[in-house]
């Protein structure tokens, strides 16, 4: 009981201390605010570029070229082996036997139609094939290795080199913009650290009094907290509703995509969501964060 | 039975200056003392350290029943709801009304709004402000304001009534009135009173125990004393 009295009494004083120190709120609010803005960018940002490489990794196929002279029971075998392989995709295993590759062939121009019309079973130069997509596209080169080492398979292909190299930068872009967020939020914090001091500072004869009349340092504690969680929730208002018009307007400007159909955007319903709840989350948790450092200072006698 | 006492203390500050050598002092509960001395007698620092706002070099210090010598900083708070203090400066919330203000010291130690708000009434009867409880600190005399503070002291019916020059900023006029309201309280209540003060004029009126303190060591402690200039 006397926990619940204390904790609305805390909950009472921290949005009467808001309103009462207007101005001081107000500038922590606003440093708040700016950053977050930033921290939203960014995080939309690193999210779109982690959402159109784990798209193209997701395309990248291998392609395995079977020797002519492998019978169906070796075809067979070999899929089992392919099976065993932990980073392929087990549900994205193709089979295409050339005479289905010749057929495709023929109905996509006229000039292999005419080419490849009197090719019989036997002259078909083609060779049986599996289609192959991996989970980690960064191992896919160790992948193709373990996969040449299996009987009757001719050839391994999965555009060596180009797609090693596309693959690295992805990986390096990835990291780089989680590094980005990462800093902003640590930034951030810090900015909000100093901000909030400045407004307990204002109050450290309050806090010397309350120490006075016999306030345990979780009483005088709970009120700054929950200040804090207050004015983190209320600097993170613009940034939300920037979120929410703002990334539907330029999804719809772009036509959800960035120069190229190939680079997507996310769909904003629900990403935006999504971001807002972290841009809240991430605002009351530096407020709390911030307040409760600032105010430990002036805890000790 | 002592409800202070003090035994081998010394205070010496981090930057070398000793405020208080070897004292050993006594308190009996229920009595009023003056604290008497001159500037750099060491009687703020002897204040201090009876609430823990600073802590003794050497030497025991037991307030009502606490060691507070050995009192840790987040216990701080078990000490402070046995004492009611009051400052020179008075130390209220400007931004508070004074019913506010006295209310602060029930809140905080989690009392009911009730029981705050019957005790804090109380406590402003006493002090003479029951007609100012909406009034803000700055729309309030000088001697006003102290009432609010004593006020404040007494709201949670403390054990002990520290007074740190509480007449220090009043005129002769209206320190009288103040410490008339503490010998009442500690007549009425019992309440053990400590006032440290420079106040010639009061302390020769009132007639009580006066225990003189000078560079840092006791010299002079009378049941019914007087400031006599040789003391200071």
């Amino acid at each position: 009981m006397k926990i619940l009295r204390m904790l609305g009494r805390s909950i009472r004083d921290a949005f009467k201390s808001v309103f009462r120190n207007f101005s001081l709120s107000l500038a922590s609010i606003s440093c708040i605010t700016i950053t977050l803005i930033i921290v939203a960018i960014s995080i939309i940002a690193s999210y779109n570029v982690s959402n159109f490489t784990e798209e193209i990794e997701k395309d990248l196929t291998i392609v395995v070229f079977v020797e002519n002279d492998a019978t169906e029971e070796q075809i067979e075998t070999i899929k089992e082996r392919l099976k065993d392989i932990s980073n392929i995709n087990q549900k994205e295993i193709k089979y295409e036997s050339k005479k289905q590759i010749k057929e495709e062939m023929q109905k996509e121009s006229d000039i292999f139609n005419a080419v490849m019309a009197d090719w019989d079973e036997k002259d078909n130069p083609l060779k049986d094939t599996f289609q192959i997509k991996v989970n980690k596209a960064e191992e896919i080169s160790k992948t193709a290795k373990q996969i040449e080492k299996i009987e009757k398979v001719s050839l391994v292909r999965y555009g060596e080199g180009m797609v090693d190299k596309l693959i690295a930068a992805f990986e390096s872009i990835k990291k780089v913009t989680y590094g980005a967020v990462l800093a902003l939020i640590l930034v951030t914090i810090f900015l909000i650290i100093n901000t909030i001091k400045l407004t307990i500072y204002s109050r450290k004869r309050e806090i010397s009094i309350m120490r006075l009349v016999g306030a345990s340092n979780f009483t005088i504690k709970t009120p700054f907290i929950v200040e804090g969680m207050f004015l983190g929730l209320l600097g993170s208002i613009i940034p939300i509703l920037i979120v929410i018009f703002g990334y539907p307007a330029l999804y719809d400007k772009m036509n959800g995509y960035v120069f190229t159909p190939l680079v997507n955007l996310i769909h904003p319903n629900p990403f935006i969501y999504t971001v807002s709840l972290m841009i809240a989350i991430i605002g009351i948790i530096v407020g709390m964060i911030g307040s409760s450092s600032a105010v430990r200072k002036y805890l000790k006698v | 039975m002592d409800i202070i006492r003090l035994k081998n203390v010394k205070k010496q500050y981090k930057n070398g200056t000793t405020a208080i050598y070897d004292l050993n002092l006594n308190i009996e509960k229920g009595s009023f003392v003056f604290i008497i001395g001159g500037s750099g007698s060491g009687k703020s620092t002897l204040m201090k350290m009876l609430y823990r706002e600073e802590k003794p070099t050497k030497g025991q210090i037991v307030v009502g029943g606490l060691n507070v010598a050995k009192l840790r900083n987040s216990k701080v708070y078990k000490l402070r709801r046995k004492l009611g203090i009051v400052f020179q400066d008075y130390r209220l919330l400007p931004k508070q009304t004074v019913y506010e203000n006295v209310a602060f010291a029930m809140e905080v130690i989690g009392a009911t709004k009730q029981e705050t708000r019957i005790r804090v009434l109380k406590a402003l009867e006493i002090v003479g402000l029951k007609n100012k409880v909406h009034s803000y600190p700055d729309q309030l005399s000088g001697g006003e304001q102290q009432r609010v503070a004593i006020a404040r002291a007494i709201v949670n019916n403390p054990k002990m009534l520290l007074c740190d020059e509480p007449t220090g900023n009043l005129d002769p006029e209206k320190s009288i009135e103040i410490m008339k309201i503490i010998e009442k309280i500690n007549k009425d209540w019992g309440t053990t009173v400590l006032v440290v003060t420079h106040d010639k004029e009061i302390v020769n009126r009132m007639k009580k125990q006066v225990i003189t303190l000078k560079e840092g060591r006791l010299v002079n402690n009378k049941v019914k004393g007087t400031y006599d200039n040789e003391n200071t």
